[in-house]
This record gives C-alpha cells, structure tokens and sequence, in this order.
C-alpha cells in the first residue's frame, strides 16, 4: 500500500511527466491556452493512459515474454494505443454524443501524444511494475499530466491581457513560464526515495 | 528536383522552431551535446527511410488506413536503429533512454509523411526529409551546446575537449529541466526580434 502511494506522489509531483520528464510537450503547449480546454484534454488523457498501461501491460507479460519478442514492443504498443484510441472514440460517438463534441477533437490527438506511449514503454521496461503497479501508475501519471496543464493554461490565460515584450508574445512567453514552474517542481525532487 | 526543398527545412519551414513540433526530445535530451548528436542521427535516419518507403509505396496505401501504416512503417525504422545503437553504443543507449523508443510518435515524422512524402516522388522526398532532418539537427546541438556550456563550464563531445571548462561556477539549473525551457523561450524570442520566425 506504502509503496503504491510512493507511486502516486512520484508520477504526479516528484517526476512529473511534463515538467521533469518532458513527454506530452505538443498537447501541453498546443491545448493550454483556454482552462476548459486544458481541463478537457487532461481527463482524456488520464483516460487513455490508465487503460493503455493495463493493456500494454497484459500483452507484454502473456504475448511478448512467452514468445521471446519484446523487441517487438514498439509496434506492438504503438498499435494497441492507436486502436484503443480509435474504439473509444467511436463507442463515445455512439453513446454520448455531448461527450463527444466536448473533447471529440482532443481524443485522435492523444495517440501521437508520446506521454502515452512513454508511460507504456517505462511500466514495463524501465521500472518492471507489476500489473496492478502500472495501472497506478498509468492513472497517476495522467493526473500529473492534467495538473500540469491546468496550473499552465491557468497562467496563459492571465498573460494574454498582460503587457509583454512584442518579441516575447505567444510562445516564447510560455517557454519562460513553463520553465518557472519546472523551477518550482524542482522542489519536489528527493521527497520519496 | 528544387534545391529549396532542403534548404527550406533549415529555417524557413524549420521543424522545431516555426512548426513547434517535436519538442519533446528537443528538450529532454539536450543535456550535452552528444547525446543530441546521436539523437540527431537517428532521428535522420528514421525519418529519411521511413518516408522514402512511405513515398515509394504510396499508390499501394488505401486512403482510409494510411495512418496506422504509416505508424507501422515508422516503428520499425524505429526498432532497427533502436537494436543498432544498444548493440553498437550501449553508452549512447542509456543516455537516450526512453526518446529512442518514442522517436515513433515524434509529429515532425508523421507530419512529412501526411503532408509531404505521400504525394510527392522519392527524389523530392529525400531532399525534403534530408532538410527537416538537418534543420532538427541544428537546433538540437545549438540548444545543448549552450546548455552543456553554461551548465557543465564547458563542452566535451565524446571525449574530446571541445571546448575548455571556462567558467568556475556552472550553474547547474540549465541542465535541469528549467533550463531547457528557459532556453527555448530565449532562443524563440531572440529570432523573433531578428525576424527569422
């Protein structure tokens, strides 16, 4: 149990996935201009990442190890994102459509989005969790992924009505504020061993 | 077959700066610089072979599942030059850790071949892969060799003493993660003034 929650408060504040591990940049940059939104993408993403951490995690353990090809792993993880991707947005369309023109358009973006595809490839490979591990993992780690992409557009959207140097407007601002909360985040480091 | 497929993916349509893409290695490997030199060769060669055949192939792809095949073909480019490097620098392999694998979802590789190599012939395709691959390689050795120098004191690139350790106190911070978006935001805002981006 200790070590489950050890789990939880590394991936969302000691290595949080954008702030020291750097994946998901594109979605943390490219969605984070408007709060709703970023609030948007991060429960898609928390979504997807806890159920591909459980699926890549069985098809390791019962396809790749039994037939001695974990150098296969890459496509495989790649096409099992991508198709899970693919099904949730249908049964989404299907079902809920209100759902669906909330974050409809975030949901193809999420299977390029290499914070998935990282988490994926760390549960098994860097750290070997174990099953119920990875699944933690997955979910906590989206959740790192959302706070930080709220605490970002909630800061973004404050800098739009404030002055700034011309050069400095759009990116290059967002760049320097993402850089002073990975500062704060630093803070973290060293909290759990 | 124009010249300015390859040099337009140097700095007027360069990948990282104008189309924002990619960031994720940008940043996170560019602690020293030869780790963004390696990564700047394998990047090249997956994304040069990987639209090349995409271009080849490209009246064999049905429309509606061009993507996952275009995922499939990356990811084993992916798989080769990942075996390659662990077996010939297994140092190489450790520092790049994880972003070998996860050159598979780097948008700059789908994006070409979406946007280029899937309508265009091979030799215009390898002109322009050649130049977004080039282009990538820039800012990546740029941006680590700043962050090696002002955070180590000085650059040594596989080693050899590139340049001599000047400073007496590096400020460590820029090889953290604060650095590496502290650079981008400057080296951004610096080539908006000059009016490059």
């Amino acid at each position: 149990m200790e070590n489950l929650l050890s789990i939880v408060i590394a991936a969302v504040f000691i290595n949080n996935i954008v702030l020291t591990k750097f994946l998901g940049l594109c979605p943390f940059f490219g969605v984070s201009t408007r709060v709703r939104n970023a609030l948007m993408m991060g429960l898609a993403v928390t979504f997807v990442m806890s159920c591909a951490s459980i699926l890549t995690w069985l098809i390791y353990e019962y396809l790749l190890i039994p037939f001695e090809i974990e150098y296969m792993r890459i496509v495989a993880f790649i096409l099992v994102i991508a198709s899970f991707v693919q099904l949730v947005e249908i049964v989404i369309r299907k079902t809920l459509p209100d759902l669906y023109r909330a974050f409809g358009i975030y949901l193809p973006l999420i299977t390029t989005n290499c914070a998935i595809l990282g988490v994926t490839l760390i549960n098994v490979e860097v750290e070997s969790y174990s099953f119920v591990a990875s699944a933690v993992n997955g979910l906590a780690t989206g959740l790192g992924f959302s706070l930080a992409l709220f605490m970002m557009a909630g800061m973004r959207e404050r800098l739009e009505i404030s002055e700034q140097p011309v050069s400095f407007r759009g990116l290059p601002i967002a760049f320097i504020t993402a850089s002073l909360l990975a500062l704060a985040f630093q803070g973290f480091s060293g909290m759990v061993e | 077959m124009k010249v300015q497929e390859f040099t337009k993916g140097l700095v007027k349509k360069n990948p990282v700066l104008v189309l924002a893409l990619g960031l994720c290695p940008t940043l996170a490997i560019t602690t020293r610089v030869e780790n963004a030199l390696g990564m700047a060769f394998s990047f090249a060669f997956v994304l040069i072979f990987s639209n090349l055949l995409i271009s080849a192939i490209k009246g064999f792809i049905p429309k509606d599942v061009r993507i996952p095949t275009f995922i499939v073909i990356i990811a084993s480019f992916v798989t080769i030059i990942d075996l390659f490097i662990h077996g010939y620098s297994p140092s190489l392999y450790e520092q790049l850790g994880i972003f070998l694998p996860l050159i598979t979802v780097n948008c700059i590789i789908l994006g070409r071949a979406e946007a280029f190599a899937s309508k265009r012939p091979l030799g215009e395709t390898l002109l322009d892969t050649a130049g977004m691959s080039a282009g990538f390689a820039l800012i990546i050795v740029l941006i680590s060799g700043i962050r090696e120098f002002f955070g180590t004191g000085g650059i040594v690139i596989f080693g050899h003493q590139f340049l001599p350790f000047i400073l007496s106190s590096p400020a460590t911070g820029m090889i953290l993660p604060p650095g590496a978006f502290l650079v981008m935001g400057i080296l951004l805002a610096m080539l908006k003034k000059m009016g490059v981006v």
